[in-house]
């Protein structure tokens, strides 16, 4: 995404707080993503349009024409398609132009290489303007291409700084073994080949990219070794360097969720230990780790981080906040104030605050645990008392009308 | 346009009255082979009509022939109804009707008999509601020709245990030993293992039919074999010892009435064995609902026969067992020798295993009971091989954990939703007409596509199928720590990916009743009961064992309420 008009950094640092607008100009698909994250309801967007316009002549005949124009409307929702990265922003217009009337409905289909301006209702609070820094961040690295696989199942993705895609999922079905057992093979090479060719149709390999290859047991291996081969039977350079480049990698199923121990495994660790993800992986495992020790460190759910938080106990010294950014992408401003006061206190106390993206590895997780969660900086055992007496309070009854 | 509209005021009626008037011109220049055909049909029929004949005139029945292109049976039929017996009866649903038809069919080549007659009526006048031949059914009472039959009782048993404990060595002796295999094959297979450096692996290979198995030296996919003793059929279910198969393993589980534990007896094998699959392993059999298991203390020959290395795995693995909640009654022990066949069909001969005085492991398979097959309830079969044979484009084969089923049955496919046919069922690779719960059957489709068919589907009674959900709650045992995330769900062979919602509460043990709302976390070994969300629909009901796993370990078995 780049930043239209003036000086940027100095622009930046005025909006902090303030009401102003932004122009930006998104230029790859990746930044689809970040202007879904970046425009939330009761924003003003102004953007380029097509609408189609019907007028009616005095003999009432009509005649209905599309034309381009700009708009601005005002944010009611906005709705992304991970797979295509596209993104539509439906709301009511605001400015009137000869086409279009003040209160009529339309929906701005945001497009590369065309830029639209923002201007935020309540103003920039940090983490909008966090959010608008990653997005106009230029060092991109390239993304990573992933096949989890299993007999029978793959799953092509493509891991970017910000997000998981799962660009297909190929299921073929590979007969069991029987006596004969030259079935089970054919049928395994037919599900190689049909993997192999959608994961050339659905992910460019003209630049070269990592590909890692994920399974149990051999089929990841073997499925490297058959792309080699391939690439030797039909003389394709662009397959031989595919398998050359692939590492494999061991991940103990098939399905998209074990793409978690295939980010933590070493040889993605090393290719990659830079990039966001790694560390919000990094952080989720330790708070996995906290929770698993139950030593009074790691809590989860709004209510419980909100009081750890309020009593100073994600501060410096190792505090982590984790929140995904759905939490932030609510309808009520209300809400998402208050988790903006939230990353804003831990951060004022010198603890980290990570916003972590749903549509990651490591924010699905978070997301399972209501999206919120903390490691502390020191123990506290009962933070969920009073809910605990509750549910105790509760449970007794349940148990009264048991017995 | 006007072209148009002049054809759409044409008169077809025209048209056709010309149409017909033609066609029964045809009907008096009968050829000479025609008629010939119809003078035999007319006899046919008349024969087939019996003491019915005459109440119908020749014309009619040619008249009726030459409709029917001389088909005898669709003729009298016809004829039956229409001038007859009129019947009053509702035409039956396509199944009933297209097994009717051919009652009727095969009533007519035995000669034709009076009371079958009206029955012949019924069907073919179905038959022209719906022409698709189907697989026959005989309609049989299965349950009752089950009880009829009762010839041997037949169970499955899983071999578990870690990984080269040698549980396809000690099966494919086991084989060897009961002459299901005989010594040529074996021959050969220690030839052709001998040139790739692996002659230990050569009994393996009875079981290990996979190229990729075989080359590696270990189980990647169950195996299902089959011998008998003199009371009872036993089906074998060769499990992988590797973790990363361990759904392989599952699916084999779910099939068995008991295990075999393999433990390897070799020192410090046995001791990384209790700490990786055979424990596992013990958990999931136990989790899916075994209770008999029978430890093979293996490769004990490997110690000299040593009684104190059998003693101290005895007392080392009963301990576990019992904490994995196995009652010791269940539970038996031998000392065995899966490379040599000690202990296995025949007493060892070795004078230093001569302290062990129980039972050889076939005497105690032969022992254990088979669980109580639920034969009265709606049929369900867990789909565990999707293949294609000479018989038919689509064979499946697997278990079948409730009801029964005989050939012509409709079935249901769940989650597809699509309906199939059996065109044929095999038994132990011999032809049968019906199958009940227990049995390992391998079955022959039909009128179904095999895209709508894959491993881990649920084959279902179409009157009472089973539903497909993708949220529901399940009481569980934690294995591991349980925290909301993702979690990979099995049920036998169904293998799917779903994430822990809530966890509502933390149950007593004991009483079941709830001791902690909503608790953060689920320690090892309590009880909760936890919402499952899966990430598409399966089939799945109440009452249905699962297994959770997550990261590669099993975190959690339990019921789903």
């Amino acid at each position: 995404m780049q930043l239209v008009g003036s000086k940027s950094a100095q622009r930046l640092n005025d909006l902090a707080g303030g009401e102003g607008s932004v122009s930006l100009l998104p230029v790859e698909p990746e930044d689809m993503w970040h202007a879904n994250n970046l425009i939330s309801p009761e924003d003003v967007i102004k953007a380029h349009a097509v609408r189609k316009v019907t007028t009616q002549s005095a003999t009432g005949s009509t005649q209905s024409e599309r034309v381009h124009t700009d708009l601005t409307i005002r944010v009611k929702s906005t709705f992304f398609d991970t797979a295509a990265s596209q993104l539509h922003v439906s709301g009511a217009v605001i400015v009137e132009n000869s086409f279009v009337n003040v209160g009529q409905y339309h929906t701005l289909d945001l497009e590369l290489n065309r830029q639209f301006t923002i201007w935020k209702q309540y103003g920039w609070d940090s983490v909008a303007l966090e959010e608008l820094q990653s997005a106009i961040k230029t060092d991109k690295e390239g993304a990573v291409a992933a096949v989890v696989m299993q007999e029978g199942i793959a799953n092509i993705c493509l891991i970017t700084q910000y997000r998981t895609i799962l660009k297909q999922r190929v299921e073929h079905t590979v007969p069991k073994k029987r006596s004969a057992s030259s079935d089970q093979e054919k049928g395994m090479k037919a599900f190689y080949k049909k993997t192999l060719d959608s994961l050339t149709r659905n992910i460019e390999f003209g630049v070269p990219r990592p590909l890692l290859l994920a399974s149990p047991g051999f089929v990841a291996g073997d499925f490297k070794k058959y792309i080699s081969e391939e690439g030797t039977r039909s003389g394709d350079k662009k397959l031989m360097a595919m398998a050359k480049e692939a590492t494999v990698v061991h991940s103990s199923s098939g399905h998209l969720h074990s793409l978690n121990e295939i980010l933590k495994s070493p040889e993605v660790l090393a290719t990659m230990k830079e990039m966001k993800f790694s560390k919000e992986t990094r952080f989720m495992d330790e708070f996995f780790d906290r929770l698993r020790k139950d030593d009074g460190r790691a809590w989860y759910g709004t209510s419980t981080v909100t009081k750890a938080v309020q009593e100073g106990a994600v501060g410096i010294g190792g505090g982590v906040l984790l929140v995904n950014n759905s939490l932030f992408r609510s309808l009520d401003i209300a809400t998402r104030k208050k988790y903006v006061e939230l990353v804003d206190q831990v951060r004022a106390e010198g603890g980290d605050a990570r916003i972590l993206s749903s549509d990651h590895e490591s924010g699905q997780r978070l997301d399972s645990l209501g999206g919120i969660a903390a490691i502390l900086t020191y123990p506290i055992h009962d933070l969920d008392e009073d809910e605990e007496d509750t549910a105790q309070n509760n449970g007794d009854g349940e148990q009264e009308t048991i017995i | 346009m006007s072209r148009h509209q002049a054809y759409r005021n044409y008169d077809y009626e025209n048209d056709l009255e010309e149409y017909d008037g033609g066609n029964y011109s045809d009907e008096e220049e009968l050829s000479p082979e025609d008629e010939a055909q119809m003078k035999a049909a007319t006899a046919e029929v008349s024969t087939a009509l019996g003491n019915e004949a005459h109440k119908v005139s020749t014309a009619q029945i040619q008249q009726s022939l030459w409709h029917t292109y001389y088909d005898v049976d669709k003729t009298v039929a016809y004829l039956l109804n229409k001038f007859i017996a009129p019947p009053t009866t509702k035409p039956p649903k396509n199944k009933e009707a297209a097994s009717n038809k051919k009652l009727a069919s095969s009533t007519k080549k035995k000669g034709g008999s009076d009371e079958k007659t009206d029955q012949a009526a019924d069907g073919v006048k179905a038959l022209k509601i719906n022409d698709t031949p189907l697989p026959k059914s005989k309609n049989l009472d299965v349950l009752s020709e089950f009880e009829k039959s009762k010839s041997k009782k037949s169970a499955s048993f899983v071999v578990v245990g870690h990984v080269d404990a040698g549980k396809s060595t000690l099966m494919g002796r086991l084989l060897l030993d009961l002459n299901f295999v005989d010594q040529r094959t074996i021959e050969r297979y220690r030839k052709e293992a001998e040139s790739m450096g692996k002659s230990s692996f050569a009994l393996a290979w009875v079981l290990d039919q996979r190229t990729e198995e075989r080359s590696r030296g270990i189980t990647i996919d169950i195996a299902t074999n089959k011998f008998e003793t003199a009371t009872t059929s036993f089906t074998i279910l060769d499990a992988p010892g590797h973790r990363d198969f361990i759904p392989n393993m599952i699916a084999g589980a779910s099939q068995a009435d008991f295990a075999i534990l393999v433990v390897d007896a070799a020192t410090g094998a046995f001791e990384s064995g209790l700490k990786g699959q055979t424990r596992e392993h013990a958990l999931l059999i136990r989790s899916m609902g075994v209770s008999r298991v029978l430890v093979a203390v293996n490769k004990l020959d490997t110690v000299g026969w040593s009684q104190e290395r059998f003693d101290e795995i005895e007392q080392q693995v009963s301990g576990f067992l019992s904490a994995t909640g196995f009652q010791l009654t269940n539970v038996s022990f031998v000392p065995v020798s899966g490379l040599l066949g000690d202990n296995l069909v025949n007493r060892s001969q070795d004078p230093a295993a001569s302290w062990f005085t129980g039972e050889t492991l076939v005497k105690e398979l032969e022992n254990s009971e088979p669980m109580v097959r639920a034969l009265d309830k709606p049929l369900r079969m867990t789909i565990s091989e999707v293949f294609r044979s000479t018989q038919s484009p689509l064979t499946i084969s697997g278990r079948i954990d409730a009801g029964s089923l005989q050939a012509g049955d409709a079935l249901l496919i769940q989650p597809s939703g699509e309906k199939a046919y059996i065109k044929s069922l095999e038994l132990d690779s011999e032809p049968v007409d019906w199958a009940v719960a227990g049995q390992n059957v391998v079955i022959h489709l039909s009128n179904i596509d095999p895209i709508h068919v894959r491993v881990g589907d649920i084959v279902c009674d179409p009157k009472s199928p089973i539903g497909c959900i993708d949220t529901f709650t399940v009481k569980v045992l934690a294995f591991d720590i349980l925290m909301p995330g993702q979690v990979d769900v099995h049920r036998g062979r169904l293998h799917a990916s779903g994430q822990i919602m809530e966890m509502p509460a933390l149950l007593d043990k004991v009483k079941g009743t709830v001791v902690k709302k909503n608790p953060k976390i689920v320690k090892p070994a309590s009880v909760a009961r936890i919402r499952i969300k899966m990430g598409s629909k399966v089939p799945l009901e109440a009452g249905q064992r699962v297994v959770l796993r997550s990261n590669g370990e099993t975190i959690a078995a339990g019921l789903l309420e």
